[in-house]
């Protein structure tokens, strides 16, 4: 099968769907591809770049006449749609969401098309997850961006010309994004601090170096379906916004990227808290595109409100264009590979495997977006990951019969031996019988650091049998006197050897 | 003057002082008083016996009191921290040597026999005969133990074909021969019986203890330190003497619990130890499926040094390695230097790592590791997923996955530490061979892991040289 890969036409896009390198992947599983001229040209791979990795490189409407599956990165616009037909498959984000007249004309021209935005997010799909992908590169970006209308240094220095404060860092949204501002933030030496709704994300942050900004409020999870938030309830707000009014006081740099699935993004940032804000910080909002988290955002703009600036580029990925051309196209590589598997260059988008049902949004004249709701979030909920380790439970299961009996049994014993034994007999039984409780009850005490003094401490005052012999020493007969002279010499050596090393041991027992 | 009642009185206060022995040792701060509370209530005890009950030789008593004192003192200042199993093992059998002595003289007084009648003397002889049974079980058991501890015999279990028929039908021997001994003796005889009893219970303390692996040494020797309690106790029974019943229970139920702890740790059942013969069947097999699982990614001491230096979280892993070596002083040269640094160094500590239970506390608290760096398993296994990197110093079965992906395996469901959750772990060891379980320990091939070979003490002393 030929996959054609068009020119992006969005004004500003500069990325590409593949890259030389993953293209001579693809023909290794028995594609040929076909790369539209100068398509590369903006991520800096060159016609000669694909030519050399086996690559034809046509015209525009080669690639859109004689291909059947279409890689691309933004979704085709009018003029692109009119050229796809019957049978071919288009791969690029799609958003049907967002985008219900482009899913209907797709719908009606027979396309089989899949969207990556719409790829589950399980585990197994990862690989092919572009969202993460390009939600990397924008958190790096943003870091960037922010370093760029920054007035200072990132990191704290003491030179010869004085002292340099590091720069603080909030990250609101401790999603894909959010992790890469932090991790980028915090090797160029800043200061990180980051807040989420999901409590389960306060490892990662804290994993990352940086600190996790806790709310005071009792818990109320935010985790939604498939790794995203979810909507607050409206005093988790409140409490989340006198959070930020109070940070934002403090921080030179804020980057926001909050976003709920299906919603407009929460605004977050009102314009008192940009105007309690110091001179020269700023503000990259990631969430620009759906509206932003700051009041004052201007999409695809970098505004300057009271000497804080406001940057709110939606394309922050076509900004490292190199680089997201290179995850994005090793994601669909990935898609393609899964979607071939006898490696023979012919598709088959199989729908009831999870992963594609769930990116195909129409196929054959038929809508097939939404699809079913997916099963497993990518994030594992704290319960799960609360799951009991495969521990033995099967023997926890015993019936209670067993001890009842044995206890009746013990008892019945007891009671026969009562009813025989002499009363002298009973009374030191009953010694032994509590002295066994007291035993229990001390011993579960110890520490289990000093089990072996505790043995040889028992060991020690287990001679105590030496009694034994002393009473015996005074036997007329002389072989009994005798055993118990040996007797005496053999236990004074374990309770002065036992005492000994334990009080050597417990000596060494110092903090 | 009633001489009785301040015997009493003063065993009472022996009894109270054992007691509060045992319960000092609930942490490390009470534990040197609980030490000095035992040290008086023996004093106590003795002299209040020696005062009161001994009336003649007097002389032979001091001279044996003064050379086992010394002999005592010799040996425990002279012990090694790493030999304390052994020495603990061969404590264990004197007193069950003299639980057998102190029964047999008990035996051998014709008072008995005027003193007891009826039911009084057949419990009397029953107990004489349990004291001695226990005694002697705990004296053979545990000088094998002192043979295998001090590798003067092979750990490996002794595993003859009809073991468990043998036990059985000693047991039965055991009671056939306790039956003729209570009505032999009420005629005035039952020395024969008592002899061939007391070979019997030698015989089946050794076959036990034969049959018994070195990785459950831990629990033999906290068994036997049971044992010894209970003989004290069956000693006192015979005696009617409460302080001996006592403190035998005391050092009976101590030693259960721990075998009981012990046994938790391994997740075997006490019987199936004692039963012996571990890793037996399925040791065979096991290392042959395991010549098949990839291969493991040697480090020198240099890049060890350096993942160190860089980590922010280090989890030390001891086992019974480290006691052979005799690291453990290195080991907190390391630790000192890495902390010194800024590096969060801690230890985690497998109940049943070494020979007996606590056995890796004293090694380390030796070298003056700070205890509160030392944790148990069950304080840190949940800590793994942030450890940078965990070292594993000589120990095998207490770090093997497999025991929680294998249930079905020799050491299935045992709880592990579970190092391999973390960045990246160390594995120190002389060669590739298994642990006491003859299980192939899979950690030992996976990504993140990396095997430093040599003796532990040789590669940490150039891995401190590099730090």
């Amino acid at each position: 099968m030929r996959i054609g890969v068009p020119r992006e036409l969005f004004t500003g896009e500069k990325r590409v769907a593949t890259t030389p390198e993953v293209a001579s992947q693809l023909i290794k599983m028995g594609f040929d591809v076909a790369v539209e001229s100068n398509a590369g040209a903006a991520a800096s791979y060159t016609d000669a770049a694909y030519e050399a990795a086996g690559c034809t490189v046509a015209d525009v409407d080669d690639i859109w006449s004689n291909s059947d599956i279409v890689l691309k990165v933004r979704g085709p616009n009018d003029e692109e749609t009119a050229r796809l037909k019957s049978g071919q498959t288009l791969i690029s984000f799609l958003w049907p969401a967002q985008n219900p007249e482009l899913l209907e004309q797709l719908t009606e021209r027979g396309v089989t098309a899949m969207a990556m935005d719409s790829i589950p997010r399980i585990s197994r799909a990862q690989k092919v997850d572009a969202l993460s992908s390009m939600a990397n590169i924008a958190g790096y970006r943003a870091v960037i961006e922010a370093a760029q209308h920054f007035g200072r240094f990132f990191t704290g220095q003491i030179t010869a010309a004085g002292k340099v404060m590091p720069a603080k860092v909030l990250v609101i949204g401790a999603g894909v994004a959010g992790l890469a501002a932090i991790g980028a933030a915090k090797s160029m030496g800043a200061i990180v601090r980051s807040f989420d709704t999901r409590p389960e994300v306060k490892e990662q942050i804290e994993s990352m170096d940086a600190e996790f900004l806790m709310l005071d409020f009792e818990d109320e999870d935010g985790s939604g379906e498939g790794g995203y938030a979810k909507v607050m309830s409206d005093e988790f707000i409140k409490a989340e916004m006198a959070l930020f009014a109070e940070q934002a006081k403090d921080v030179d740099i804020i980057i926001t990227t909050a976003l709920i699935p299906g919603r407009p993004a929460p605004r977050l940032i009102t314009a008192e808290m940009v105007n309690t804000m110091k001179n020269g910080s700023v503000i990259v909002d990631l969430a620009a595109e759906q509206g932003g988290n700051c009041e004052l955002t201007e999409p695809e703009k970098v505004v300057d409100h009271n000497g804080v600036t406001i940057i709110g580029y939606t394309d922050m990925p076509s900004r490292l264009a190199a680089q997201s051309s290179q995850l994005y196209a090793t994601n669909l590589r990935h898609l393609l590979t899964d979607l071939t598997p006898e490696k023979d260059g012919q598709i088959l988008v199989d729908m009831e495997d999870e992963v594609f049902r769930g990116a195909t949004v129409c196929k054959d004249g038929k809508t097939t977006w939404p699809p079913p709701a997916p099963k497993l979030s990518a994030a594992p909920k704290p319960k799960a990951a609360e799951a009991p380790a495969p521990a033995p439970v099967v023997e926890k299961k015993r019936s209670v019969a067993g001890p009842i009996i044995g206890m009746v049994i013990a008892g019945l014993a007891l009671l026969g031996l009562g009813a025989v034994a002499p009363a002298s007999f009973m009374a030191h039984f009953t010694v032994f019988v509590l002295a066994c409780f007291v035993g229990y009850m001390v011993i579960w005490n110890v520490t289990a650091a000093l089990h072996t003094p505790l043995m040889s401490v028992t060991n020690a005052i287990s001679s105590i049998i030496i009694i034994g012999a002393l009473i015996q020493i005074s036997s007329a007969n002389e072989v009994i006197k005798w055993v118990a002279v040996a007797t005496v010499l053999i236990t004074s050596i374990n309770i002065a050897g036992g005492f000994a090393v334990t009080r050597r041991m417990l000596e060494m027992f110092r903090r | 003057m009633n001489i009785e009642g301040i015997i009493s009185v003063s065993y009472i206060i022996a009894t109270i002082l054992f007691i509060l022995a045992l319960g000092g040792l609930s942490n490390q701060e009470t534990a040197r008083r609980g030490n000095w509370y035992g040290i008086i209530g023996m004093a106590i005890a003795l002299v209040a016996t020696i005062l009161g009950v001994v009336t003649h030789n007097y002389v032979p008593l001091f001279v044996a009191l003064l050379i086992g004192g010394t002999i005592g003192l010799f040996a425990a200042r002279r012990v090694q921290m790493t030999q304390m199993p052994e020495l603990v093992a061969i404590l264990h059998s004197l007193v069950g040597l003299a639980a057998v002595a102190v029964g047999f003289a008990n035996f051998m007084d014709p008072d008995r026999l005027t003193h007891y009648l009826g039911v009084e003397l057949t419990i009397h002889d029953i107990e004489t005969y349990l004291g001695i049974l226990i005694g002697a079980v705990t004296f053979s058991g545990s000088v094998i133990a002192f043979g295998k501890l001090s590798g003067r015999m092979s750990g490996s279990p002794l595993t003859l074909p009809g073991r468990h028929f043998l036990n059985l039908a000693l047991l039965i021997a055991a009671i056939w021969f306790a039956y003729q001994f209570v009505v032999q003796s009420a005629a005035g005889g039952g020395m024969q019986p008592l002899i061939i009893m007391t070979v019997i219970a030698l015989v089946f303390g050794i076959h036990m203890v034969m049959a018994i692996g070195g990785a459950d040494m831990p629990v033999v020797v906290s068994m036997l330190n049971s044992y010894s309690g209970w003989a004290a106790s069956a000693t006192g029974f015979m005696l009617g003497n409460d302080l001996l019943i006592v403190t035998g229970a005391l050092v009976g139920s101590s030693g259960a619990i721990l075998s009981y702890i012990m046994c938790r740790a391994m997740n075997r059942k006490f019987l199936s130890v004692i039963a012996g013969g571990f890793g037996t069947g399925g040791g065979a097999a096991a290392a042959a499926s395991g010549e098949d699982q990839g291969e493991v990614q040697p480090i020198d001491a240099e890049e060890t040094a350096a993942l160190l230096g860089n980590a922010k979280e280090v989890m030390i892993i001891p086992g019974y390695g480290m006691a052979v070596a005799q690291a453990q002083h290195i080991v907190y040269e390391i630790t000192k230097t890495l902390r010194a640094k800024g590096v969060n160094v801690r230890f985690g500590i497998h109940p049943v790592a070494g020979r007996m239970p606590g056995h890796m506390n004293v090694l380390l608290a030796e070298a003056k590791v700070p205890y509160d760096i030392v944790f148990e398993m069950d304080e840190v296994n949940d800590d793994f997923p942030k450890v940078d990197v965990s070292v594993v110093i000589g120990a095998n079965d207490i770090v093997n996955p497999s025991a929680l992906t294998d249930p079905d395996g020799p050491i299935g469901g045992m709880p592990v530490l579970e190092c391999w959750k973390g960045e990246v772990s160390i594995v120190l060891k002389r060669s590739m061979a298994t642990g006491y379980a003859g299980v192939q320990n899979p950690l030992f091939f996976l990504d993140n892991t990396r095997m430093l070979f040599g003796d532990a003490g040789d590669t940490l002393d150039k891995v401190f040289k590099a730090l």
